[in-house]
């Protein structure tokens, strides 16, 4: 893990101040301030500024004219007995599951198969190139993604994928107009874009090993099962981590395939929260509301980043220690 | 997408290059053809969007949207090119994100300096917030950002969404090379400063070209997950002469009144310059992405 600054460390274990890396002429480090200017300046009114205003909105009640009046915790009550809320936040454990687990789990298992079979007994070049076919929706605009998804599930007989299930007698069928096919849909799109990018980790991941240990594994008479537990889970577990956590994060944020895809339909059974925050700001206008909306989703964002630190720091100690 | 964790790459071992393949056996065979297949899976929509960016709309109408087309037809590709008038979007988009990433390394850079270089009191907070300031939701910024400005006359500008970018991703690069810059040979800081460069000179002098091939890694990041932001320009880019592709695209086809060949023609057009950015840049990329937890 490399992602982690010494800075983190120091804090960590309560160092004495450190020296900056130039030796000083003059005493103090106070010159160094102004070129952290800019970059504090902008944040504090881009980022952190927002965020309080943000937050002292969840107090009131706004229609983004004239002065927001104060409400009190109205807002906050509000959301206990709110079905939408409820159904946008349970909704985002299926994002996790489509955006965390199912494709870390398919890029585990590819990136074992390409790095371990395919690579080794086919050539490096056709592990590459199927790599690079994994990658590739990736580096499409999620925005493009969604639409070229939401034509092929179009309903009716012009749909390519109720074209393709007519070829067996299946009849067309409204995907994205009923439950549960319209989450699966959903769900579909974001594994179809999300296994990239574990398979790309893995497998530079695995690069670590050497091929030699899988070759001796093998004449030992391990199975190909045998030597992904055994060799690959062990190797890339801090990679497992990274991956996990990262994606857990983007998962609950996630916004344009829903906007595009389902609008939260149908009857807002795939809303999830950012896009039901979007929706109270700038269809309802009801701007205090979609600010808490917005919020809670940050506290939440938040605790998992918390965890993703610590869990970082802690598991670079260890490996310090194991140094 | 995800957030995608990089860091610049030490050297990414290439697999050792071998006399001789190993004995293939049957069950070798059973998953290649397992891999492939799932490849392939993954290249259905490519597929559908080639086939059908290419045919016109009674070939579609005739044939369906899996065969190829009889003829070559420009019909889709043209509607949409003329339609949201695509170079005026392209270069949009090229504008937005290339000034984020240039600006957005410039700024990741100095505060890296004092963090890393200058060891300022209090660094690993400050570290802490500038990554919590790329984690955070947009939403939680997004109604006041929207209403500041309003207030300034800047939404409906491009500038608002730069100026917001450039902060998010400034704050990614901030964490990312503080650390990098915390691990500085300090031998060649101190020669500098013992010939008498002032902290500025060693900034530009030394720092900034061995630091360089990192700061490429994170320029081609900036601009990609730029290119690719969806929800800060449709919001704060609502006339059609400020959107960027993947907003046009999106408004475009939001109507549901496209036709398929002109969606896929759209689909096509916007994919290319993304494409093209990948291959030009794909060592740098796969190097960059790769090195996301690689030691």
């Amino acid at each position: 893990m490399s992602v982690i600054t010494r800075a983190e460390r120091g804090a960590r274990t309560k160092l004495p101040p450190e020296e900056p890396l130039i030796p000083q002429r003059t005493r103090g480090t106070a010159g160094y301030w102004l070129y952290l200017l800019p970059g504090f300046v902008l944040l504090l009114v881009i980022v952190v500024i927002p965020l309080f205003f943000n937050i002292y909105l969840t107090f009131t009640k706004w229609r983004g004219v004239r002065t927001p009046e104060f409400i009190g915790l109205e807002n906050w009550f509000k959301i206990f007995t709110d079905e939408d809320f409820w159904t946008s936040f349970t909704n985002s454990i299926w994002m996790v599951l489509a955006m965390v687990v199912i494709p870390t789990t398919i890029g585990l298992i590819v990136a074992a198969l390409l790095f371990d079979v395919v690579g080794r007994k086919f050539g490096g070049k056709v592990g590459s190139f199927l790599r690079a076919t994994y990658y590739l929706p990736q580096i499409l605009p999620i925005a493009v993604a969604g639409i070229v998804i939401g034509w092929m599930f179009r309903p009716g007989a012009t749909g390519s994928v109720n074209q393709m299930l007519a070829v067996f007698g299946i009849p067309a069928y409204d995907w994205l107009g009923q439950m549960p096919s319209a989450l699966l849909v959903l769900m579909g799109v974001l594994v179809w874009v999300q296994i990239g990018y574990p398979v790309v980790v893995f497998m530079a991941a695995l690069q670590r090993v050497d091929p030699e240990l899988y070759e001796a594994a093998e004449l030992d008479g391990a199975n190909w099962y045998q030597r992904f537990t055994a060799i690959t889970l062990s190797i890339i577990r801090p990679e497992v981590f990274v991956v996990t956590l990262t994606c857990t994060i983007a998962a609950l944020k996630v916004f344009g395939p829903v906007y595009i895809i389902t609008q939260g339909g149908p009857a807002g059974a795939t809303l999830v929260p950012a896009y039901y925050a979007y929706t109270e700001f700038f269809t309802k206008r009801n701007i205090g509301y979609g600010a808490t909306i917005a919020t809670v989703l940050t506290v939440l964002v938040v605790i998992v980043s918390i965890i993703f630190i610590r869990v970082q720091n802690s598991m670079e100690r260890k490996e310090r220690a194991g140094l | 997408m995800a957030a995608t964790a990089i860091v610049p790459a030490g050297k990414v071992r290439t697999p050792r290059a071998r006399g001789g393949m190993t004995k293939k056996r049957a069950s070798d065979w059973v998953l290649l053809v397992a891999v492939i297949l799932g490849a392939l899976v993954v290249m259905v929509p490519f597929y559908l969007i080639l086939v059908n960016a290419f045919k016109s709309p009674i070939d579609y109408a005739t044939s369906g949207p899996f065969a190829l087309p009889q003829a070559i037809d420009f019909t889709g590709i043209q509607n949409f090119w003329v339609r949201v008038n695509f170079p005026e979007k392209v270069w949009n988009s090229i504008f937005i994100s290339g000034t984020v990433a240039v600006l957005a390394v410039l700024i990741s850079l100095l505060n890296a300096f004092a963090i890393g270089v200058g060891r300022v009191r209090g660094r690993s907070w400050i570290v802490l917030l500038f990554l919590m300031a790329n984690l955070l939701p947009q939403e939680a910024l997004l109604y006041p950002l929207y209403y500041m400005f309003k207030s300034v006359h800047l939404y409906d500008s491009v500038w608002s969404v730069i100026i917001v970018f450039t902060v998010i991703q400034a704050a990614f690069g901030t964490y990312l090379l503080a650390s990098v810059l915390g691990t500085f040979p300090k031998e060649v800081l101190e020669a500098a400063s013992i010939d008498g460069a002032t902290r500025w000179q060693i900034l530009w002098r030394v720092v900034f070209p061995i630091t360089r091939p990192t700061l490429s890694v994170l320029l081609i990041f900036f601009f990609i997950w730029t290119w690719n932001e969806f929800l800060i320009p449709l919001t704060f880019l609502p006339s059609n002469a400020n959107q960027t592709v993947p907003v046009a695209i999106s408004v475009l086809t939001g109507d549901r009144l496209m036709d398929v060949t002109t969606t896929a023609g759209a689909a096509l057009l916007s994919i290319i310059p993304t494409i093209i950015f990948f291959l030009i840049f794909q060592r740098t990329l796969t190097r960059g992405i790769t090195a996301g937890a690689v030691k």
